[in-house]
């Protein structure tokens, strides 16, 4: 499972990677989604992946050891605040690129570049 | 040994935070109302700082103070903790935050300042001192992020196509730094199973692979040296700030950046300092070098006033880094100091763009000229403002500068403080190139100001250059308070037994031998 997760991840930097390099601003914009969506795969497994076993100390199921086999439940915590933040600023980024793209005519990545001064 | 002990509970780490983000709350609820903003806003700013205020003076007399939400035990639950060195970044923060928003009720059009202006000062605060303030790094980037998005929307405020076109690309620079943060909280949390500070002190120190934890590190070295535009991932810096107006440019100027200097400063001389040969020695003086000499070579071939000070944000950070990476008790106060003064003097010297601009309407150095003669006293606080920023005695510049390169020369880099040196004559060569196109030269060019009008523009400026003055001539104090705040962080122990108590503590210097 950790295995499958960890290519997942590698697979949705790669393409976030290489739509982060493309010139069209909505596909940078979608580019940078699958980071975060990736970095927040990252956090999930951070704590280790366990079937069946739930977030909660003393409630888990008998190992063969003796134990209780229970998920740390810090990094789903984490995740959430994560997902949350990435939300917020996703929806941000989607309006600001929007309205730059109204205001320069072009939703090209060359156009925006910082050649002129900002003066005036 | 006594001062490792645990420190006493206490609600005050998180005022600061607390009665930032209350205020923005009010803020909203009124928002539009130009009278109520500007009223609340202001009782909001004082009472922000009267929190730091009452914070510094209590940990001062009795040593770091302790929160814990839910009073949850120390690794498990949310920390603030207050320290000698955040309580006074959070101090100065205050006192730069309060001039800047009385600058900004001046100067800043009324349509911005109607448009949710105020609320977002306030959680741009919040953030910013629970950045400074809290003991988890899990924490630190919620506030990071909380920080960032105020600053978003501040960076845009008003919508113009260069804020539009320059605001774009800092967004998505910052979310991907924040996505790398994200990825070393998630790794650092694998391998070690804390997100807790001190607690991440105490098992880095005892860890077994030492090689992958500096890994680890330089992905904290990317994620902060990119929010404190350090070499090589400083080239947003110059383009985005000067898009916002001055007043927002002015308080990224002064928080922005430090939050990510300080943020360097907490972990690597709390977490990773198992090899400082290689990570600060190594890695922090080159970069610092490199962040120096490109941030002070930038401007030269700029004509635009503000940009221009954008870029010497970069390169005075090179200095700060220079303090940690010679990781000595006298340069890392010279570290400190400088931070300080440098909160204080960059907002000076931008409001004072700020006020220039609104005599001239420009902020391109060939459209101005002769502003000595029509307004004196502006073009006095630059000058003596930006003879502050090169490191002019009796100024607070000289005396950081003077800590760091002593620091440096006894920890034998002599290369680099040759290079801080040259910078300096290089800052210095760049500020009289401004004063030479806008105050020297004939009169001539727009006024739409005259020099009685400037002066409620001036006088926010004047009291930070004031604050450098005094920061200056009160050398030997802040140098003290820098010094002891040093000796504290060299020695993590304290921090350590602060928050988990002196068992930790004593494992931690067990881990150390």
């Amino acid at each position: 499972m950790e295995l499958l997760t960890s290519l997942v991840i590698g697979l949705l930097v790669g393409a976030g990677v290489y739509l982060l390099l493309q010139r069209e601003v909505l596909r940078v914009v979608l580019g940078t989604m699958l980071i975060s969506h990736a970095t927040n795969l990252m956090l999930f497994i951070s704590g280790g992946v366990k079937r069946g076993g739930p977030p909660i100390v003393g409630r888990g199921i008998p190992t063969a050891g003796g134990g209780l086999a229970y998920t740390d439940p810090l990094p789903q915590a984490l995740i959430l605040t994560a997902i949350v933040i990435g939300f917020a600023s996703t929806a941000f980024v989607l309006v600001l690129a929007y309205k730059a793209i109204q205001s320069r005519g072009s939703d090209d990545m060359e156009d925006l570049r910082s050649v002129e001064e900002p003066h005036e | 040994m006594s001062n490792l002990q645990l420190a006493p509970l206490s609600n005050l780490p998180v005022l600061p935070v607390v009665v930032s983000l209350l205020f923005a709350v009010l803020l909203i609820l009124g928002h539009g109302r130009l009278r109520y903003q500007r009223a609340v806003g202001a009782a909001g700013v004082l009472a922000a700082l009267v929190a730091d205020l009452i914070l510094f003076t209590t940990v001062l007399r009795e040593g770091p103070l302790v929160y814990r939400a839910g009073d949850w035990p120390a690794p498990y639950g949310i920390l603030f903790v207050a320290d000698r060195l955040n309580v006074l970044l959070v101090l100065v923060a205050g006192v730069v935050g309060a001039i800047t928003f009385w600058f900004a009720v001046r100067s800043l059009d009324e349509a911005r300042q109607r448009a949710f202006f105020y609320p977002l000062f306030h959680v741009q605060l919040a953030g910013v001192y629970g950045a400074f303030l809290t003991g988890d790094l899990f924490n630190l980037f919620v506030f990071y992020e909380v920080t960032l998005l105020a600053s978003f929307v501040l960076l845009t405020l008003g919508g113009e196509r260069f804020q539009l076109q320059e605001g774009l690309k800092y967004v998505i620079i910052n979310t991907l730094s924040s996505a790398f943060f994200l990825v070393g909280v998630a790794i650092l949390y694998r391998t070690l199973g804390t997100v807790n500070m001190a607690d991440l002190a105490v098992k880095v120190a005892s860890a077994p692979d030492q090689g992958w934890l500096l890994v680890i590190a330089v992905v904290f070295v990317v994620v902060f040296g990119l929010k404190a535009a350090i070499f090589p991932l400083y080239f947003w810096l110059p383009y985005s700030y000067p898009t916002a107006p001055t007043a927002i440019a002015g308080l990224f100027a002064a928080l922005l950046s430090k939050v990510g200097i300080y943020s360097l400063f907490r972990v690597f001389t709390l977490i990773f300092v198992a090899q400082v040969s290689v990570t600060h020695h190594g890695l922090f003086l080159v970069l610092a070098s490199f962040t120096m000499v490109l941030g002070v070579l930038g401007p030269v071939a700029q004509m635009d006033f503000k940009r221009i000070l954008a870029f010497h944000i970069v390169s005075q950070i090179g200095y700060m880094l220079m303090g940690l990476g010679f990781y000595t008790p006298v340069a890392l106060a010279g570290g400190i100091y400088h931070i300080v003064h440098n909160m204080v003097i960059k907002t000076g010297l931008f409001l004072t763009a700020g006020a220039t601009e609104e005599v001239t309407g420009t902020s391109h150095l060939e459209r101005m000229s002769g502003l000595l003669r029509s307004h004196p006293v502006l073009a006095a606080v630059f000058f003596m403002s930006g003879l502050s920023l090169a490191g002019m005695p009796p100024f607070s510049g000289f005396f950081s500068k003077l800590a760091l390169m002593v620091g440096g020369l006894q920890a034998g880099g002599y290369l680099v403080v040759a290079i801080s040196v040259a910078v300096s004559f290089l800052t210095l060569f760049s500020m009289i190139k401004i004063w030479r196109y806008v105050y020297w030269g004939p009169d001539r060019g727009e006024r739409r100001l005259d020099a009685r009008a400037t002066s409620p523009l001036v006088w926010p400026a004047a009291a930070l250059l004031l604050i450098s003055v005094g920061m200056g001539l009160g050398a030997s104090f802040v140098f003290d308070y820098s010094y002891a705040t040093a000796l504290e962080l060299m020695d993590p122990a304290r921090y350590v037994a602060a928050v988990l108590g002196p068992q930790a503590a004593a494992v931690l210097a067990h881990a150390g031998l």
